[in-house]
């Protein structure tokens, strides 16, 4: 079995794992991180987006062993703290939840729209931004609104991957 | 109103462990020692099981166990049950057909479950499922309800594929009035199959005991209690005492959570033959092929209307389809749910509905959200529309014309309206529309030469479901009340364990601003307990739009309890007689005397008992209480939904959506309008987009969300959300019920505006850019092809 090793949540791991072992998998198995959800089997509805060194990425379909090396974020680690970070602050604050599981996803991905699009985002945008990610609770109405307000909450904030570039 | 009382939009208590990534879902738990099960399904519609050979997979590496059909037969493991007697017309029973967990002998759908492979790893049991070899000789399917009867047999105890031939009202009477009729509209309706589609999938984890002898299930469902009976005293896996059930955090149902399924009594029984814990959870594919479907209802319908445009009768024939095998509760939803709503929010002087209920090679379909009430919705508001402009009356007048006005109200079909206020959602969606500019809005649109359409659905459903006696009489095999446990701590923090179940309804918070208002302490006193048959008594689960009207009010039941003892224990504190003691926000006083205790003591006092004799008075505070409702709820209103099509692609899109809804009380008015969203967002999705489809040989065309159209954030618009309110007279907190009314209201609405767009007088659901092409190719080839 080979051993992948990487950064989660800025804290170094390592553990052997069977090669077919999925990034999500070894998230929610071997770190017991289970914050980041498996919705479906065909990268459709992002339950499982997390951020592999600032973009996001669906760990449905990564192998573990693809992201060696890389620096991951899981919801877990989003929070600065106790400090919530704008994004989740925002969900709570406009009902962007119901059910609470496609959540984690939503707010990975929202919070990597941001990095991408700027916090200045207009509702087509965010509707099509969102097209990798599936809620069934809320009609996305406040998840809309959710991002709209969580992004300007995040002025100034352009991500790791642009301010690495930089 | 205070800021966490009944009224107030408090941000919810739930949120901050779903936001951070702590909730804790099924699939989130792992038990000492957990093997892991996976389900090797029919990849056929409809077959004989000539052989099964497991010695292959039972070498594979890892495997734990590899067990069938038979096994679990031997092991006096019964059937899946339907709860809910359905009579025939000429009063024979309905014809249900054994469900076995794991198939004997035959499948009868495509995902239907034969063998389970249990081992160390997922992978492994993967691995040596593909080892397992099963013959089958295959059999002729049916999928299309229409032509169910007469196609080949699925069950023996159904001949035809009939389950039943059922009939609501009096059809002499019907037949009279529409032959005094000047106008009668009809119409043929296909109300579309449709996968639920909870994002959560649905997982069990099953865990026996031997030292007790005694089993716990975690599973995803919105009744523990009510599968702990069935599984009990059904399945006979074990005696209640001896199976907990936990649902914890329970990622959206929709109906689809409701009911028992075959993998959560694979799991309980294969733990105990393993000796391990089982753990299995769904995949998407395989929520397609098993989850229960909704809807898949055929109609004709016709509206007879005087020379007024009153209307005299309505008659409905529906052959619903109820899959392979009889789910949960998957008869009381072409029946008793669904055509006793066909009086809408009209006085109908007479209605008759006959409902056929046929099996076919195709998953069980079961309620889903609104379960019934969407499909009389639409066939009630699709007449209406269609009426109106045959007649050339204004559709939003001949709805006014038509209006129950006074109330209580009796219709033909068993329902007595309470309370309701029509005229006034009618007027009120009307406004938010801006209807009376929607003419100048449709020549703008034509002007870009787009077809600009409007469409109203002024729904009723029945919620707060439902008076125990009134539904046993008509066939439940269950009460429908709810039970609620108020135990204040002796520091006077409150636990409120309630037997309703959250999947996103947000009661944590509703329920808690319930007993903040009542007793005057911090929503951060309370917690609601709920999901877990060894916390909780009893309970009756959520669906139904019935947490609200139902569940609380057995909160509001203990909290009176609970405010008598806690006035007797404050009377002897303040040594005042106990008429005397009044209580408001949180403080006990004696009239007319400025004595007073604070909440916190008056609950230490109880608990420590020094004030008062044990003997006279028991020491401490908690009361339980069941409510039975007296009646169903009627929560009703107007959609009003705006298209703009593009002529040339067949591309709709919701330009506007005005929804106002009358729910009685509302506690907290953020989770209603989320409620409402949600529901909205459902009911487009099933007129625009989805549809869960077979082809002619049983097998599943749409089986990930690849092919099933899921509704996407691009797919809709943003709601516009109004309210009126009529309070409902029957239950304590003047609450009707909010999570069914938006999948209730919307298809109707949707097809409305876009057959008024267009021009035709129907189109099937869904109306996709296709379908919506073909029909303006058929209505008005030349304006399509410029």
């Amino acid at each position: 079995m080979p051993t992948v090793s990487m950064t989660v949540n800025g804290k170094p791991v390592s553990a052997d794992v069977d090669s077919r072992t999925l990034l999500v998998q070894f998230l929610r198995e071997n770190l017991r991180l289970t914050g980041t959800h498996v919705g479906c089997d065909t990268s459709q509805c992002g339950a499982c987006v997390v951020h592999v060194d600032g973009v996001a990425l669906k760990s449905c379909t990564t192998f573990a062993w693809q992201v060696e090396g890389a620096n991951v974020t899981t919801i877990e680690g989003l929070a600065d703290g106790d400090k919530l970070h704008p994004m989740q602050e925002a969900f709570r604050e406009n009902h962007g939840l119901q059910c609470g599981f496609c959540t984690p996803g939503m707010i990975m991905s929202a919070v990597e729209m941001v990095w991408r699009k700027g916090s200045d985002l207009d509702e087509q945008t965010i509707r099509e931004e969102l097209d990798g990610n599936l809620c069934r609770c809320t009609g996305y109405h406040n998840i809309v609104k959710a991002i709209h307000a969580g992004a300007r909450a995040m002025a100034g904030d352009r991500g790791p991957a642009r301010q690495a570039a930089e | 109103m205070s800021a966490t009382g009944i009224g107030a939009s408090v941000r919810r208590k739930e949120d901050f462990r779903f936001i951070t990534g702590k909730g804790h879902y099924t699939d989130d738990i792992s038990r000492p020692g957990q093997t892991y099960a996976y389900f090797l399904r029919s990849p056929h519609a409809h077959a004989k099981i000539k052989r099964i050979d497991k010695a292959a997979a039972e070498k594979m590496p890892g495997v734990l166990g590899v067990l069938d059909g038979a096994e679990m037969q031997a092991d006096k493991i019964g059937n899946l049950i339907c709860g809910w007697m359905i009579h025939s017309k000429d009063g024979s029973p309905m014809k249900m057909a054994p469900h076995p967990a794991l198939a004997v002998g035959k499948v009868c759908y495509v995902g239907d479950p034969v063998v389970v492979v249990v081992a160390e790893t997922l992978a492994q049991a993967k691995d040596a499922a593909e080892k397992v070899v099963v013959d089958y000789e295959e059999l002729p399917a049916v999928v299309d309800c229409a032509k169910a009867k007469g196609a080949t047999q699925i069950h023996e105890v159904a001949s035809d594929n009939v389950i039943f031939d059922w009939h609501l009202g009096d059809k002499a009477k019907t037949d009279v009035a529409f032959a005094s009729a000047k106008h009668v509209t009809k119409l043929d309706i296909y109300n579309n199959r449709l996968a639920p589609n909870a994002i959560e999938p649905r997982a069990a984890i099953g865990e026996y005991d031997t030292g007790s002898e005694s089993f716990t299930l975690w599973n995803t469902s919105q009744n523990p209690h009510v599968a702990r009976l069935v599984i009990a005293a059904f399945v006979g896996m074990a005696p209640e005492n001896k199976l907990r059930v936990i649902a914890p955090d329970v990622g959206g149902g929709f109906g689809s959570k409701i009911f028992i399924y075959n993998e959560e009594v694979v799991a309980l029984w294969a733990s105990k033959r393993v000796g391990r814990p089982v753990k299995w959870t769904a995949e998407r594919s395989e929520s397609f092929l098993n989850d229960a479907h909704g809807r898949d209802h055929a109609t004709h319908a016709e509206m007879a209307f005087d020379a007024d445009g009153k209307i005299l009768g309505l008659r409905a024939h529906t052959i619903a389809n109820l899959g392979a095998y009889m789910s949960t509760f998957s008869s009381s939803v072409p029946t008793y749910l669904y055509a006793t709503l066909l009086s809408g929010q009209y006085a109908i002087p007479q209605i008759y509905c006959e409902v056929d209920a046929v099996y076919t090679n195709t998953a069980p379909v079961d309620a889903y959200r609104g379960a019934g009430r969407p499909e009389a919705a639409f066939v009630v508001e699709r007449l209406m529309e269609v009426g109106a402009r045959e007649m050339g009356i204004d559709p939003a007048d001949l709805r006014r014309r038509n209006f129950v006005k006074s109330f209580p109200h009796q219709t033909p079909v068993i329902m007595a309206y309470d309370t309701g206020d029509f005229d006034a959602s009618l007027k009120k969606a009307m406004e938010l529309a801006d209807y009376k500019n929607f003419g100048k809005r449709k020549r703008e649109a034509e002007r870009r030469g787009k077809l600009r359409g409007i469409g109203f659905s002024a729904y009723i459903e029945a919620c707060g479901i439902a008076p125990s006696q009134a539904v046993g009489s008509l066939g439940a095999g269950v009460g429908l009340w709810e039970s609620a446990e108020v135990r204040v701590n002796p520091t006077g923090s409150v636990e409120v364990l309630t037997g309703s179940h959250a999947h996103g309804q947000g009661h944590e918070t509703t329920f808690a601003q319930l007993v903040s208002e009542r007793l005057g302490i911090p929503i951060e006193s309370i917690s609601i307990v709920h999901g877990d048959t060894d916390k909780v008594q009893f309970g009756m689960g959520t669906y139904g739009s019935r947490s609200g009207a139902v569940g609380m009010s057995a909160i509001v039941k203990a909290l009176d309890k609970v405010e008598a003892k806690a006035k007797k224990v404050a009377a002897h504190m303040m040594e005042a007689a106990e008429g005397d003691i009044e209580f408001k926000d949180g403080k006990f006083t004696v009239a007319g005397t400025d004595k007073s205790a604070a909440w916190g003591d008056v609950a230490l006092n109880a608990y420590i008992a020094h004030k008062f004799s044990g003997q006279e008075l028991e020491p401490g505070l908690k009361e339980g209480a069941f409510y039975d409702p007296t009646n169903f709820t009627f929560p009703a209103g107007c959609h009003i939904c705006e298209v703009e099509i593009d002529p040339t692609t067949g591309v709709t899109e919701i330009v506007n959506w005005s929804a106002v809804d009358d729910f009685g009380v509302v506690i907290n008015p953020m989770i209603v309008e989320g409620q409402v969203h949600g529901g909205v967002a459902q009911g487009i999705g099933q007129a625009m987009i989805e549809h869960a489809i077979y082809d002619d040989n049983g097998q599943p065309v749409t089986g990930s969300f690849m092919d099933y159209a899921m509704p996407r954030a691009h797919n809709l618009p943003s709601f516009k959300v109004g309210m009126t309110t009529t309070k409902c007279p029957s239950n304590p907190l003047g609450m009707k019920g909010c999570g069914e009314a938006g999948a209730i209201a919307a298809p109707a609405a949707v097809i409305n505006a876009i057959t008024d767009a267009i021009g035709t007088e129907n189109i099937a659901m869904p109306a996709n850019a296709a379908t919506v092409w073909a029909a303006i190719q058929k209505i008005q080839p030349r304006a399509a092809a410029e």
